[in-house]
């Protein structure tokens, strides 16, 4: 029986926390996630949520409630934006350190300066590199989604994950969610297990200084050194594919939908020229296939979910048989290129596809990028790579560049 | 799913004296005292003690004799710095005192 409302993605997110039956939030508004933030304190003052929810001064220490809630055993959440999120950078490589499976909504905006308001990727992929999870939707059910699995994944693995979704775009934006049965979620979603109870009879020093070197504790046992703790996050990472794809089967089999897992393919079957992207540009990019698919240019889309761990072995076989790939992406390294686009092309090194990458670089704070401007730019890189233009510097669509 | 948990997922100690190791060994200068000036040790009986009290490390003993837990000293020099009396002398490790 399904439950179907019509509501923005920062509701549909709010439930999906509801649902996973977290027990301490605590948020800083900030634009685009606020109406998020706001949902979820209703909830909560309102008695329909059995949570805390502790009001902080900044985003900085909005983590850092979650990471001492989560340490001593309770299910948090938290959500946040462009700067606030780079205000937090300190305590997600502290949360990624500690191990705690705290589930973050990232509604991704563009980062000043200059102070943009509207949606690009810049804020979560500048924060690639701090051990979290990233899972990018691509619509209000995914989202909403996203989150219940997401509390599955961290809490097995004992990583912190970033759901992001783009703001506007999907925050503010009206769509049909199928909100699932509570009774079923908590049979799909067990109880969390803090990896560690403290307690006063069992005092601990946490994440005190480690040296170089392993070190013997009070009981001579050999300890892990800082290197030994750092590679166990890595190894984690790594186990959690296989982990978020068991889980994305498990939510199917249970809820009926299947959001993918490490990605989604749209029009694959034969697809010669396919555009990727992550979150709603990879969904409008469906689009951009079908347009291209009428002209008679066999066209498809690899929609790329989880960006961190980076699906490198999934991702190859996901693009196996394409001719040309064209990558969108909402965000930049600069200096360089895409961030998506280093990695991709990374994955391919000495695989058997070698097929000609061209990368562009769409709307940065919220610069509107209309589905045939994709089939555009991608039907140019098609012309192109035909005529072997397989190396071409980084597009920047709909901007003036003089 | 439920792999098998490790004891050690993050960074923990436990609350007892010696579980970073023998943090001793990072000293260059060892407190040696002089009990002939120490003023506990000339008076038998507790008193002064205020090495005690500004040891950061927690490692100075109040007792008559005043003692030292070279195994956590890190040398620092504090206690010297603060002995009323010059009744500790920091003497390079590996050097031998008079």
């Amino acid at each position: 029986m399904s439950n179907v409302q019509i509501m923005t993605g920062n509701q549909a997110a709010a439930i999906g926390a509801k649902l996973s039956g977290v027990q301490v939030v605590a948020a800083y508004p900030i634009t685009p996630q606020s109406q998020l933030a706001e949902i979820i304190s209703q909830y909560i003052e309102g008695g329909e949520l059995k949570a805390e929810y502790v009001r902080v001064e900044g985003e900085h220490s909005a983590l850092t409630v979650c990471i001492s809630a989560s340490t001593v055993g309770a299910r948090v959440f938290t959500a946040t934006s462009a700067n606030g999120l780079l205000y937090m950078h300190e305590q997600l490589h502290w949360a990624a350190g500690s191990r705690l499976p705290i589930v973050m909504c990232c509604v991704n905006r563009g980062v000043g300066a200059p102070w943009t308001i509207f949606n690009d990727q810049q804020d979560s992929i500048s924060q690639r590199d701090t051990g979290w999870i990233q899972i990018y939707c691509r619509n209000n059910q995914e989202i909403l989604d996203t989150i219940i699995q997401s509390y599955r994944i961290a809490e097995e693995v004992y990583a912190p994950i970033m759901v992001c979704y783009d703001g506007f775009v999907l925050s503010h934006t009206m769509m049909p969610v199928d909100i699932p049965d509570q009774e079923t979620v908590r049979e799909f979603l067990p109880p969390y297990q803090a990896h560690t109870i403290l307690s006063p009879e069992d005092p601990r020093t946490l994440n005190a200084v480690l040296f170089p070197w392993r070190r013997a504790n009070s009981a001579g046992v050999l300890c892990d050194g800082y290197m030994e703790m750092r590679y166990k996050l890595q190894a984690a990472l790594e186990r959690s594919p296989a982990v978020i794809q068991e889980t994305n089967s498990r939510f199917a089999e249970v809820f009926g939908r299947d959001h993918g897992g490490l990605s989604w393919g749209y029009r694959m079957e034969d697809a010669e020229l396919v555009m990727t992207g992550m979150g709603s540009i990879a969904s409008e990019a469906t689009q951009a296939a079908d347009m291209l698919r009428e002209e008679g240019i066999k066209a498809g889309v690899v929609g790329i979910r989880v960006f961190r761990p980076f699906p490198a072995k999934e991702l190859k076989e996901a693009f196996r048989g394409a001719k040309g790939i064209v990558i969108f992406e909402k965000g930049i390294s600069y200096g360089y290129e895409g961030a998506l686009c280093s990695d991709l092309k990374a994955a391919f090194y000495r695989s058997e596809n070698q097929a000609p990458v061209h990368n562009y670089i769409a709307g940065l704070g919220g610069r509107d990028v209309k589905a045939r401007e994709l089939a555009d730019a991608a039907r140019a890189s098609w012309m192109e790579m035909q005529t072997g233009i397989v190396e071409k510097p980084t597009t920047w669509l709909n901007c003036y560049t003089g | 799913m439920n792999t098998k948990k490790d004891d050690s997922i993050s960074a923990m100690c436990t609350v007892s004296i010696g579980e970073a190791g023998k943090t001793g060994d990072w000293r260059s200068l060892r407190p040696v005292i002089n009990h002939d000036k120490c003023i506990p040790s000339v008076k038998k009986k507790s008193a002064c003690f205020l090495c005690w009290l500004y040891c950061p490390e927690g490692v100075v003993k109040a007792t008559v004799p005043v003692e030292i837990d070279l195994d956590y000293c890190k040398g620092c020099g504090i206690c010297a710095e603060e002995c009323p009396a010059k009744a500790i002398n920091m003497v390079r490790e590996g050097e031998k005192h008079e």
